[in-house]
């Protein structure tokens, strides 16, 4: 049994993924802004398995509360040894380009929080000598892209960051996964036309589960993004300029 | 992945608002003309709002518990009949009732108030409907149960969406010693012998059904199998199998004149037709055709239309044998018809389907005017015999017909959300 935290419990992936924790009997903290609905996930996965599920109610970008947090799970569940960080916001674009003080702020919600937290649980893995981080970023951090540069560029940071701590648990036995989903069917995309490369949120919670469970160090979700990905970066910034991508 | 938005006869297709709903707890949106939309299982166009909002149910799939002493689960409307299987079967439970495929939402098993084999013992999905809560467009939210707020329960079971949108039900389940049914297949040779195995079974079956070879004629006519099981204890032995999928669609309609009556002659020909002693997973048993996904897709890009009627018992064996001739005739229908006996403990709903007699299914491949001259022909026979026809299922009867089928749908109307529509509903009532 794994004692698992999930940060952004709400949001489709997590949920999905807390599923499959269900499914094996893992114990859970869920941490969310909204309680009634953190409340509703804690039952029903119970109900699918879970021998413990608490929740903590907490806005991703009180940072200061992180380790009173951190200190609430592991009283709770007896100790925690697996987090999947998993909270952000799509970022509007367009506001992000006419005001500093939103793109701030979708850096602190999708980036920098993400950061603190990781640190933080580094920090408590570290000395325990074992522990898994698995880390939500996105595809769109390979590369910054006009449409959506403040959200990737936030993704980005996480990916360079989860990177380098990495290689520093590495040693210490302290696993850090992370994860670049694709277009994938949530209600934070709901807004988008769906085509063929989308994936459901339940695809990609099998995919995050099998990379936990293997170790991996990245997991592109679903797996054909890893070309696309390697195309796209590959493309040299005088071309890539002229694009509308 | 099935695109949402579409309906199981992938007839009639029409452009939507797609708007997925994700938890319980948010209220409506303001785009009026709003219809919930389940898991897409439904046939015809009561899951159709042409130019409105489809509210996609299917986010709404938490259990919120479940009583293994009692088997009462409460659950959110979008979870499936295939889940719920999931939670309760390894611990003694099942469905009151199932209709013929796992994957509907609980939510539209009752705006459909579905059936299943059955109905002569146990009635309709709506009877065993605890309770729910109704959210309406106003921001209201009604607690409905045969107790509570009565006038609304009955409106929503088989109100086909229209209502409001149901959030959260609480529903009984049946116990039941495993995932095995234990029974016995049997040809037989016109409807006559169908009625007299009914008659026969259905004191000590829990689950009759039978299958009509709808292409035999003359000495042949209404010739079929009788298939009839109990839930029984049973060690195991082989799982449900591993379900096919239909990978494409093809470019033509795969049923016609020859694949039909090559497959009727081999189905009701071969060794498995009679069994005696027979044990059953409950999938095969209850569901064959969720065997192969998406099998809707072998009647091609124009779709299919399915047309299930009931007939009161008196008259229904010339009714039915009238409407077998008159397909027959036509070289259209399927490989899976479908007949059953309702029985006659009363559904709840003010717009139910199921009412005393027998109930006939069967699907046809969409020929256009062909297709619906035959459909037309056979509601004739329908009203006829003061019989109805189901709206889950339909995507052409005519307004005149619905309305001799449902009279109660003026008192009806008063209960649907100013808000809410479907396509169905405006192409039956807006005459």
């Amino acid at each position: 049994m794994k004692r698992i935290l999930i940060m952004g419990a709400t949001s489709a992936i997590a949920e999905a993924t807390a599923r499959e924790f269900a499914q094996r009997g893992d114990a859970m903290f869920l941490v969310g802004r909204n309680s009634a609905r953190l409340n509703a996930i804690a039952d029903d996965l119970r109900l699918r398995g879970a021998p413990t599920v608490e929740t903590f109610v907490l806005d991703a970008r009180e940072i200061a509360a992180y380790p009173r947090m951190l200190d609430d799970a592991s009283r709770r569940l007896g100790g925690l040894d697996t987090a999947l960080i998993a909270h952000g916001t799509l970022s509007d674009q367009a506001a992000c380009q006419v005001s500093v003080e939103a793109m701030l702020e979708e850096f602190l919600i999708n980036g920098l929080s993400t950061m603190a937290l990781c640190t933080e649980l580094a920090n408590r893995f570290e000395p325990q000598g074992r522990g898994m981080i698995a880390v939500i970023s996105s595809v769109a951090g390979d590369r910054g892209r006009q449409s959506n540069y403040v959200y990737g560029s936030a993704k980005a940071a996480v990916t360079a960051f989860t990177s380098g701590l990495r290689q520093r648990l590495y040693p210490k036995g302290v696993q850090v996964l992370t994860i670049k989903p694709g277009f994938v069917d949530t209600p934070m995309t709901a807004a988008f036309s769906k085509g063929p490369l989308w994936a459901t949120p339940a695809d990609v919670a099998k995919h995050i589960v099998r990379a936990m469970t293997k170790a991996r160090p990245v997991l592109y979700t679903p797996w054909f993004w890893w070309p696309i990905m390697a195309i796209i970066k590959s493309i040299p910034e005088l071309v890539f300029r002229r694009l509308k991508l | 992945m099935t695109q949402p938005g579409t309906s199981w006869g992938r007839w009639p297709r029409h452009a939507h608002r797609l708007l997925p709903l994700a938890n319980r707890f948010d209220a409506l949106p303001n785009l009026a003309p709003m219809l919930p939309y389940g898991n897409g299982r439904s046939y015809g166009d009561v899951c159709q709002n042409d130019g409105g909002t489809l509210l996609l149910t299917r986010g709404l799939d938490r259990f919120i518990a479940f009583d293994p002493a009692t088997g009462v689960l409460d659950c959110e409307a979008g979870v499936l009949l295939s889940e719920i299987i999931d939670l309760v079967l390894p611990r003694g439970w099942f469905p009151t009732i199932t209709p013929g495929t796992r994957f509907v939402t609980v939510g539209g098993a009752i705006a459909n108030d579905v059936h299943g084999k059955n109905h002569h013992r146990a009635a309709s999905f709506g009877n065993h409907v605890i309770e729910f809560e109704l959210l309406r467009s106003d921001g209201q939210v009604l607690h409905c149960s045969p107790t509570e707020n009565r006038d609304w329960f009955v409106a929503t079971i088989g109100g086909l969406g229209l209502t409001g949108l149901i959030r959260r039900v609480r529903l009984q389940c049946k116990r039941v010693p495993g995932p095995w049914i234990r029974g016995d297949s049997q040809r037989f040779g016109n409807l006559d012998e169908f009625y007299a195995i009914t008659r026969e079974s259905d004191g000590d079956y829990e689950y009759t059904v039978a299958w009509i070879d709808c292409t035999a004629s003359g000495a042949k006519l209404g010739r079929g199998i009788f298939t009839r099981g109990n839930h029984a204890p049973a060690r195991a032995v082989a799982s449900g199998g591993r379900a096919l999928r239909m990978p494409l669609t093809p470019p033509l309609s795969l049923v016609n004149r020859p694949s039909l009556s090559a497959f009727n002659t081999l189905y009701f020909n071969r060794a498995a037709a009679r069994a005696d002693g027979a044990l059953w997973h409950y999938r095969p048993f209850f569901y064959p055709l969720d065997g192969i996904l998406e099998w809707n897709r072998l009647y091609g890009p124009r779709g299919f239309y399915q047309y299930q009627c009931a007939v009161p018992e008196a008259g229904a064996i010339d009714a039915l044998n009238e409407m077998l001739r008159r397909i027959g005739r036509s070289g259209l229908g399927s490989f899976l018809v479908v007949l059953k006996t309702f029985g006659r403990i009363p559904s709840l709903g003010m717009m139910s389907f199921p009412r005393p007699g027998a109930t006939l299914a069967l699907d046809f491949p969409n020929r256009g005017e062909k297709t619906l001259a035959l459909l037309e022909a056979l509601d004739e026979i329908t009203r006829s015999v003061g019989g109805a026809v189901y709206p889950a299922k339909d995507a052409r009867m005519s307004a005149a017909s619905f309305q001799h089928y449902f009279p109660a749908w003026q008192a009806f109307g008063r209960y649907v959300d100013p808000q809410f529509s479907s396509s169905f509903w405006r192409r039956v009532t807006e005459v």
